[in-house]
């Protein structure tokens, strides 16, 4: 599913960090002391006193790991310094890379885990789970969880009614952001439907900008646009089964809704860049093509809320050059398809649990909220947090969806079908990119892949 | 010591070793270190892997030699497999011989040292390095890609970029596609009536500059006519309709095709407008030739799946070529002068004096460097996992990185892992023997 910003420079910064985590393996097998006392911590947050209480722990190191770089890492790392400002622990951040799961499994088979990981998938929490390799949470991060948390979140974070995760980060990908101005050059219309979001893009196109920018050299890009279109036309329920792998691939309603979806991959005059083009660019690279420079390279890019931080690096300011609308509905309603941030812990010391349970915590959400760029599924929330509107809106709509969102697909399955690289739904889909004539040939391999995946 | 041992010890010039008391233990003592360092590290991660790789994922069921079956039934490996051949076929040879090329021609030059200094520099770099740089010299948008900044360079030398790219009629206009990417008109022309020849899809970029649009006048004995981009700012113009405000599309051409020969052409001028003698032209279709529309260059797709296993191994070559130039530079020190004087002498042109006595004298020096290098590239895992993007990871995928991608992460088969290490092991035993037997002979001599 994952973004990942820049794969290169995060490769980099993956082998530094695994050398780092080794010496801080190593480093955190001295001290294990710290205060047991309450208090309030020191800090304030958002100006506010303290929605949560945290332990003492002078001294402790929590190590926490998450796919972030660039703005978002940034952003993550103001939480955190919050949390050592309340509780006198030190806190590393160290990026796993984009294979977060083969990041931990390296990890662990070394001996040395990270205390805390922001997992992106549920299949890899059920994975973890069942290997014992996760901690559940502890009273104290239930208690923020009930408070804050609608049932829905917290069944996600659970494994067989166990709670062992904490959404700190949700998103919403359901979203189209496109630039205002290229709208306005073509008097393009914002699209409510499919067939008007097609006619859209023709306007756009004989406007003489590129209508849409698929990110297709990543392939959760692709994932998320299949879901979007699955999840209105084919409805929740078989959605929830072909998550479950309950539903065949080869499904009519599969078919039907890659043809959908080949409607706009087969128009070479629709994509930027054209066909390969859009196979050779990667996440970040497709929103700011389409917000970046003088002349866009394109006029819409299907992106979850978490664009924003690309967009950020660009100098398109979100609400007025960089709107956003909803997916269009394909069937009868626009989908609603969720991605999130689990926070589990790996090791079951004091520091790790007092994080989870800041995490889940209204203070810890306001922070990175203020910062942008943000979605938290915490529905205790002020929404009046989010500094800009379309953050906002976007918020909104996720906490007024209650419990009537799905989880992103690929996210639920086996990492091998729906969380690597170069393999599973991410290169079939891809290989559909590539030609979306062959409906029948793509679903046969993603049918046998799942059932590779799945083991039914 | 008896004197008959002594002698039969200088017989044999001094080889035979003498019996010490005891010297079997001292001799294991000795050796115990050794091997035990050797066992823990390397024979017992040997039977380790060759038992995991009995097993089935979760390690406790014995399935034979499933995971080996299943190794070479499974599409992705079979491409690495392929991949792996390609690279050790490949990457070794080329490296080789551009070491040796360097290496016999930084000989005659004056400034070789320092040639060799920078041929030798990437070695300097670690594989990762050396991927995020080649990530982005492949890169294919030439803004990023030096590869094909050079390349689409060269290319637009050669071939003037569309002044329109991308242009095309709208469905059901006057224009038609006539093939190969140029527009016709439907019907013939006539003189006297201006023809109205309207475009959509032009980039914005593209008519900076550009005037408005203005009516063709009629003009007796002349086919005249406008080419325009038919789209109103914002929206609201009428299709094939010359609204207030549209466009003129500048300086292109139009021809005047009659039974398949241009008989007449012209330019279009600022205000778009054109004129073409009706004697010709009348009765005539007007085509815009394809040349105003070829969308531009997008150089070539060095990443893509076709292209992505060359690629990086040129990268390879461009890192490790320095190392077999510096070995064979160092046996090409050892060739003895007076053989190469003695041949020039003897009448022999360069060419021959390489082919019939350098390179047989450098012979075991290039296998060396050969063995060395095809050792080397059957683990290669770091640049294919750094350089190719996710879209072609599969078609870039070699043992090593399976190996890798199997076996560690969630949702794995570390029993499939470990029979690909396996396999991998034998694929290096061959080489390996080569290698021992060269390096006996040697010590022989």
């Amino acid at each position: 599913m994952r973004r990942r910003l820049d794969r290169t420079a995060l490769r980099t910064t993956t082998a530094v960090a695994a050398a780092a985590a080794l010496a801080l393996a190593l480093g955190a097998c001295g001290g294990s002391g710290g205060g047991t006392d309450q208090a309030d911590g020191g800090g304030t947050g958002g100006g506010t006193a303290p929605t949560v209480r945290l332990p003492h722990l002078a001294g402790q190191k929590v190590q926490v790991t998450a796919v972030w770089t660039g703005p978002e890492r940034a952003n993550f790392v103001k939480v955190l310094d919050e949390f050592e400002k309340r509780t006198g622990a030190t806190v590393d951040f160290v990026p796993s890379g984009d294979d977060m799961a083969g990041f931990v499994g390296s990890k662990i088979a070394g001996g040395g885990p990270p205390d805390v990981a922001m997992l992106q998938q549920v299949g890899v929490l059920h994975e973890f789970a069942k290997k014992g390799w996760i901690k559940p949470l502890g009273a104290d991060a239930r208690a923020q969880l009930a408070r804050n948390y609608s049932r829905g979140w917290r069944d996600l974070g659970a494994h067989q009614g166990t709670p062992y995760g904490v959404y700190f980060k949700a998103s919403n990908k359901s979203l189209v952001w496109y630039n205002a101005r290229a709208f306005d050059d073509a008097g393009a219309k914002v699209p409510k439907t499919w067939p008007e979001f097609l006619t859209t893009a023709r306007t756009l196109s004989d406007s003489g900008v590129a209508p849409v920018s698929v990110g297709g050299a990543d392939g959760w890009t692709l994932t998320d646009w299949f879901e979007n279109i699955y999840l209105s036309q084919a409805g929740p329920e078989k959605y929830d089964r072909l998550a479950r792998h309950d539903l065949k691939w080869t499904d009519p309603s599969v078919k039907q809704a890659l043809t959908t979806l080949g409607g706009l991959f087969g128009r070479t005059d629709l994509l930027a860049g054209g066909t390969s083009g859009a196979l050779q660019t990667d996440f970040p690279t497709s929103v700011t093509q389409t917000f970046g420079g003088g002349t866009p390279k394109a006029a819409m890019v299907s992106s979850a809320d978490f664009a924003a931080a690309t967009i950020g690096q660009t100098k398109a300011k979100i609400g007025t050059d960089a709107k956003v609308f909803p997916f269009p509905a394909v069937g009868a309603k626009s989908p609603v398809v969720t991605g999130g941030d689990v926070a589990v812990a790996l090791k079951d010391t004091k520091a790790a649990q007092a994080l989870l349970t800041f995490l889940a915590s209204t203070d810890a959400a306001k922070i990175w909220a203020q910062a942008g760029g943000f979605l938290s599924p915490n529905r205790k929330l002020d929404q009046a947090a989010y500094t800009d509107g379309v953050m906002r809106t976007i918020a909104r709509a996720l906490i007024a969806a209650g419990d009537d969102f799905r989880f992103d697909m690929s996210d639920q399955a086996p990492a091998s079908f729906g969380g690597k690289p170069g393999q599973g739904e991410w290169k079939d889909l891809q290989d559909f990119l590539k030609d979306p004539r062959d409906v029948t040939g793509v679903q046969a391999r993603l049918e046998k892949d799942a059932a590779t995946s799945f083991g039914h | 010591m008896s004197a008959v041992q002594v002698s039969e010890v200088r017989r044999r010039g001094g080889r035979v070793r003498r019996r010490v008391p005891g010297s079997r233990r001292l001799a294991a003592g000795f050796l115990l270190p050794a091997l035990l360092l050797l066992g823990a590290l390397v024979v017992y991660p040997i039977a380790f892997s060759v038992r995991r790789s009995l097993f089935d994922a979760a390690g406790t069921g014995f399935v034979g030699l499933d995971n080996y079956g299943a190794m070479f039934s499974d599409d992705g490996i079979r491409t690495a497999l392929r991949n792996t051949v390609v690279w050790v076929v490949v990457a070794p040879a080329v490296s080789t011989v551009l070491g040796l090329v360097f290496a016999v021609l930084t000989e005659r030059i004056r400034w070789g040292t320092a040639f060799k200094l920078i041929v030798f520099m990437p070695m300097a770099i670690s594989m990762l390095a050396a991927g995020i740089i080649f990530r982005l010299v492949y890169d294919q948008d030439p803004q990023r890609g030096v590869a094909d900044a050079v390349w689409v360079a060269v290319h637009d030398t050669f071939a003037d970029p569309a002044p329109f790219p991308g242009a095309r009629p709208r469905p059901r206009a006057a224009l038609a596609p006539s093939g190969g990417g140029a527009f016709s008109t439907r019907a013939a022309v006539r003189a006297g009536s201006p023809v109205e020849l309207p475009l959509i899809a032009v980039r914005p970029d593209d008519l900076r500059g550009a005037r408005p649009a203005a009516e063709a006048a009629a003009r007796p004995g002349a086919v005249t006519g406008t080419v325009w981009l038919d789209f109103t700012r914002g929206g609201g113009g009428r299709p094939d309709v010359l609204d207030r405000g549209e466009k003129a599309l500048a300086g292109l051409r139009v021809e005047a095709v009659r039974g398949g020969r241009v008989v007449a052409s012209a330019t279009t001028a600022a205000d778009g407008t054109f004129a073409l003698p009706g004697d010709r032209a009348a009765g005539a279709r007007l085509r815009l030739p394809a040349a105003d529309f070829a969308e531009a260059y997008r150089g070539v797709d060095w990443l893509g799946p076709a292209l992505v296993t060359p690629a990086i191994i040129g990268s390879y070559v461009w890192m490790w070529a320095g190392f077999a130039m510096v070995l064979i530079a160092a046996g090409l020190a050892g060739v003895p002068r007076e053989l190469l004087e003695a041949a020039r002498v003897d009448g022999a042109g360069e060419w021959q004096v390489f082919r019939r006595i350098t390179v047989p004298l450098l012979a075991p020096v290039l296998v060396v460097v050969l063995v060395t290098l095809m050792i080397n590239v059957l683990k290669i895992f770091d640049l294919v996992y750094v350089i190719a993007p996710g879209s072609s990871l599969r078609s870039a995928n070699v043992l090593a990185l399976q190996l890798f991608r199997s076996s560690f992460g969630t949702d794995v088969d570390q029993g499939l892992g470990s029979a690909i290490a396996v396999f991998l092991l034998l694929l290096v035993l061959p080489v390996m023997y080569v290698n021992l037997r060269r390096i006996r002979k040697e010590r022989r001599r």
